[in-house]
């Protein structure tokens, strides 16, 4: 099989998959990353959404060979940045529910807020309706995007 | 501590275990209450345990799903404790059947079912703990008082820590009678507190049933039937076999097994699977056929559920008759995460690592399929991605159990989302035939609502019939008007579709019926929806006041211009009371959107008011996303929806621009919270949108619905 050198949370991987797995499994399965989730397979949910090269994408959907060389960025990778802006900011808006679909929604909202530093509720839903959310954390979702957007300005 | 202390002991919890049988909930039915092996743990019941250096451990016997069942538990049982709550400790419970009384965690229970006795665990170990200070201080118990995780000597100030405390507390007598707290000195109950399961889920840490790995698990996909129930006839593994990773497909009761070493190469195993069925009886099961079979059913000789004066009579005598039929489809859960299950099966020992909300069902179905003693089956309960009724079920359990019997290796068996909603078990749908007239004072004198759907239990458990009414006139036969004629009656319509229970069971379907005909009745007899319920509710009915709450929040007075409207409903179930408000707008050429959401809640005594607004807003969107779109649809036996393009719960931008929660405060017992919000939104919604456009909406989901007006 083939060998891919995967950058994922700053670090270099070097994994032995067939060309056309997704980043998803290589993520959960080879790496023990299972912080980024299975939700339907077919990019429909953006239950395994991540970071690549800053811009959100959904890991069922991409396959390892198109990952390699770029620098992903999963929930773990997240959590590695001490009192990240929107996780506090998801904390303080008690935001999770079963918590199943907010790595998703978390990396999804980091890369709006690398966009548009101050998003209007507009804006927040077209970057985020592609993340399913079946507990309806949704209007705790534009709430603590508000809130990250005012931490990270704090911060600056 | 000496031997005899030891037997002593365990002679009094013996009486004491006996004694209290009754008490299905265990609290009293004790463990030893210190650990053999000397070290200085206090463990005064089934519930909790005291360290020595403090760390107070907490077993919930409740699946956490999302609705904060590992948040509200410790506080029931802190709260009373007068524990720390920086020292508290989670554990999932084992199952086990009887230790915990029921694990189930279905028909919103946590709470109001553990209140009680969680309380009472935490108050008979506070009062140890203040026994255990005053012995060795020896002085009188009344001077001491517990705080905040230590017993203090009011007269001289001197404090001992729990930990410090739990080696003495361990030798006493566990007391059978507790006096819990005044509801006005609560610090930890009807308080803020940040969810206990929230940092984990937050970082990736959190372990989801689907996360569980074990070193070397095998994981499997089933090729299950397109024709539901249908079985493997032959099939071809060839192509399957030569896919990198896959070590065996193996036919199993629910189609054919791809074991494999990792998800991807089972998955593509599965579809290079050739299979040929044997389809079965339902090879022709329809929706159009179903909803057929219903209208049918509906026109033969009903049941009484609930029979109030003479609905006939009433009827020729009435000024104006109204008549309608409503209908619901059937829905599906579909959790964020979908089913799986590992299970390790050896020949006298099993265990299994499952999202389940029944975690006891689990243990006594891998018992039965084994053959290994129940004290033998250990099942942990995972954290799932929402579960919504779906996960009472051990279908997926026992699929994991027996492949792993068959391959005597450890398994975990993953469902796709494809899977998920093909072969789950749904809502029922149902037909309704509505009838009601008003007299010439405009008061409403005839309800008959006639019940035409499938039984959950009817078809789960067609041995044991009911003894009272079935499940499926919940909320239909308990509607809360005073109509003097009323009739609610039933007709049995089972089908071959596998139903389930679903966020407030029949609650859904049948409030939504009971409050939009009620509404259809309020216009017939020329009265404001509000007006027209409080007049019909008792005068100390509980809805009174959240009807009330909603509808002075919402503005229900003041008037909207056409093609805006708002709708009012209300519903109670599982111990609590809720009314809702709904705001829309229709567009002339019928486009509908949700401008307002308003809800209010009588849930007894408040436990986490954050958790309770949490479980409103997502029980809110959760209905709103069924009413609006959600359906399964059945063609030539096979669920037609696949996934989340066809099946699509709302998005972000589809919810309402405000959704505000209000809660009824009070000091009676808790109700439940997980379900009760539910009931209201339907009708809520429909009757927002009769008030907007003047389209009566009878038939779910809304998107099936011609909504343009002129
Ligand atoms: S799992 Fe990738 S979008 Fe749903
Ligand atoms: S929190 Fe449960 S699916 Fe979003």
């Amino acid at each position: 099989m083939p060998q891919y050198t995967l950058n994922v949370n700053r670090k270099d991987h070097v994994v032995d998959v067939a060309a056309d797995t997704p980043l998803l499994w290589v993520l959960r399965e080879t790496l023990g990353l299972t912080g980024t989730k299975y939700g339907c397979g077919q990019g429909l949910c953006g239950s395994c959404t991540v970071l690549m090269d800053g811009e959100a994408v959904r890991s069922c959907s991409l396959a390892v060979a198109d990952a390699a060389g770029k620098s992903i960025i999963t929930i773990e990778g997240i959590a590695e940045e001490k009192d990240h802006p929107v996780v506090k900011a998801w904390l303080e808006e008690e935001v999770s529910q079963c918590g199943y679909c907010q790595p998703g929604q978390i990396l999804s909202a980091i890369a709006l807020l690398k966009q548009k530093a101050n998003p209007t509720d507009a804006e927040i839903d077209e970057a985020m309706s592609g993340v399913l959310c079946r507990c309806g954390t949704y209007p705790r979702i534009r709430k603590a995007i508000h809130r990250a957007a005012q931490l990270k300005g704090g911060g600056q | 501590m000496s031997d005899r202390l030891r037997i002593n002991r365990r002679e009094f919890l013996q009486v004491l275990g006996a004694g209290s049988a009754g008490l299905t909930l265990g609290v009293f039915r004790l463990a030893p209450a210190l650990a053999q092996d000397g070290s200085q743990v206090f463990k005064p019941n089934e519930f909790l345990s005291i360290d020595s250096d403090g760390t107070v451990t907490l077993w919930v016997a409740r699946s956490e799903m999302g609705q904060g069942a590992r948040t509200t538990v410790p506080m029931m049982v802190a709260e009373q404790l007068e524990a720390d709550w920086e020292k508290i400790r989670i554990m999932p419970a084992v199952a086990h059947p009887s230790k915990y009384g029921s694990m189930s965690t279905g028909g919103s229970t946590t709470v109001r079912r553990g209140w009680e006795p969680l309380c009472k665990a935490g108050a008979a170990a506070r009062e140890m703990l203040i026994s255990a200070a005053a012995q060795i201080w020896a002085v009188d118990r009344a001077g001491c008082k517990a705080e905040n995780g230590m017993v203090i000597h009011v007269p001289s100030g001197r404090k001992l820590g729990y930990g410090e405390l739990a080696a003495t507390a361990a030798n006493l007598p566990v007391p059978a009678e507790v006096k819990l707290k005044d509801p006005k000195d609560y610090k930890i109950v009807g308080k803020q507190k940040m969810r206990l399961d929230t940092p984990e889920k937050l970082t990736g840490k959190a372990v989801f049933g689907f996360d569980f790995m074990l070193p070397g698990l095998a994981i499997a996909v089933i090729a299950r039937p397109p024709v539901l129930g249908g079985k493997v006839k032959r099939w071809d593994d060839q192509a399957a076999g030569a896919i990198q990773g896959v070590k065996q497909v193996i036919e199993v009761s629910h189609g054919l097994a791809v074991v494999a070493d990792s998800t991807w190469a089972a998955l593509q195993g599965r579809e290079k699977l050739v299979v040929e069925w044997d389809e079965g009886e339902n090879a022709k099961l329809d929706s159009a056929a179903i909803r057929q079979y219903f209208i049918e059913k509906s026109k033969e000789p009903g049941k009484s559920a609930r029979s109030e004066g003479d609905v006939a009579a009433a009827l020729q005598t009435a000024v104006k008759r109204i008549e309608a039929q409503y209908e619901v489809p059937f829905i599906s859960h579909s959790p964020m995460e979908p089913m799986n299950c590992v299970a390790d099966v050896r020949s006298d020992r099993v265990e299994i690592w499952a999202p389940t909300q029944n975690p006891q069902s689990v243990q006594s179905m891998a018992s039965e399929l084994t053959g290994v003693a129940m004290e033998q089956v250990f099942v942990n309960t995972t954290l799932m991605g929402g579960g919504f009724g779906r996960r009472l079920m051990a279908d997926y359990a026992e699929e994991a159990v027996e492949l792993s019997k068959l391959l005597q290796a450890p398994v975990k068996v993953v469902w796709t989302r494809e899977d998920d909603l093909q072969h789950g078990y749904f809502r029922p749908g149902s037909f309704h035939v509505l009838e009601g007239a008003v007299d010439a004072q405009n008061q409403p004198v005839v309800w008959k609502h006639r019940i035409a759907a499938p039984s959950i239990s009817g078809q789960l458990y067609p041995q044991q019939p009911p003894r009272g009414n079935p499940d499926l006139v919940d909320g239909a036969a308990q509607l809360p008007y005073r109509i003097s004629n009323l009739l609610v009656d039933y007709v049995m319509a089972n089908t071959a579709l596998p139903i389930t229970w679903l966020r407030s069971v029949y609650n859904s379907a049948n409030a939504f019926v009971n409050e939009s005909f009620l509404d259809e009745l309020a216009h017939a007899a020329g009265q404001d929806p509000l007006a027209f319920r409080l007049s019909l509710l008792p005068p100390d009915h509980r809805l009174r006041g959240v009807l009330q709450l909603a509808a002075e929040k919402a503005g229900w007075s003041e008037k909207l211009p056409r093609g805006k409207g708002r709708g009012i409903a209300c519903h109670a179930c599982f111990g609590s009371y809720a009314a809702h408000v709904a705001e829309v707008t229709v567009t002339r050429d019928g486009r509908l959107t949700l401008d307002r959401f308003l809800c209010a809640i009588d849930c007894g005594q408040a436990v986490h008011p954050e958790g309770i607004r949490q479980q409103m807003e997502g029980g809110v969107i959760f209905s709103l996303s069924v009413a609006m779109r959600e359906a399964i649809t059945v063609q030539n036996g096979g669920v037609v929806q696949q996934n989340f393009d066809t099946y699509e719960p709302l998005r972000i931008h589809e919810i309402p621009a405000r959704i505000e929660v209000y809660i009824a405060e009070n000091n009676l017992p808790p109700g439940g919270v997980g379900e009760p919000g539910v009931p209201p939104v339907a009708p809520a919604l429909c009757n927002a949108i009769f008030a907007a456009c003047g389209v009566r909406v009878r038939r779910l989901p809304v998107s099936e619905n011609d909504l343009r007006w002129s």
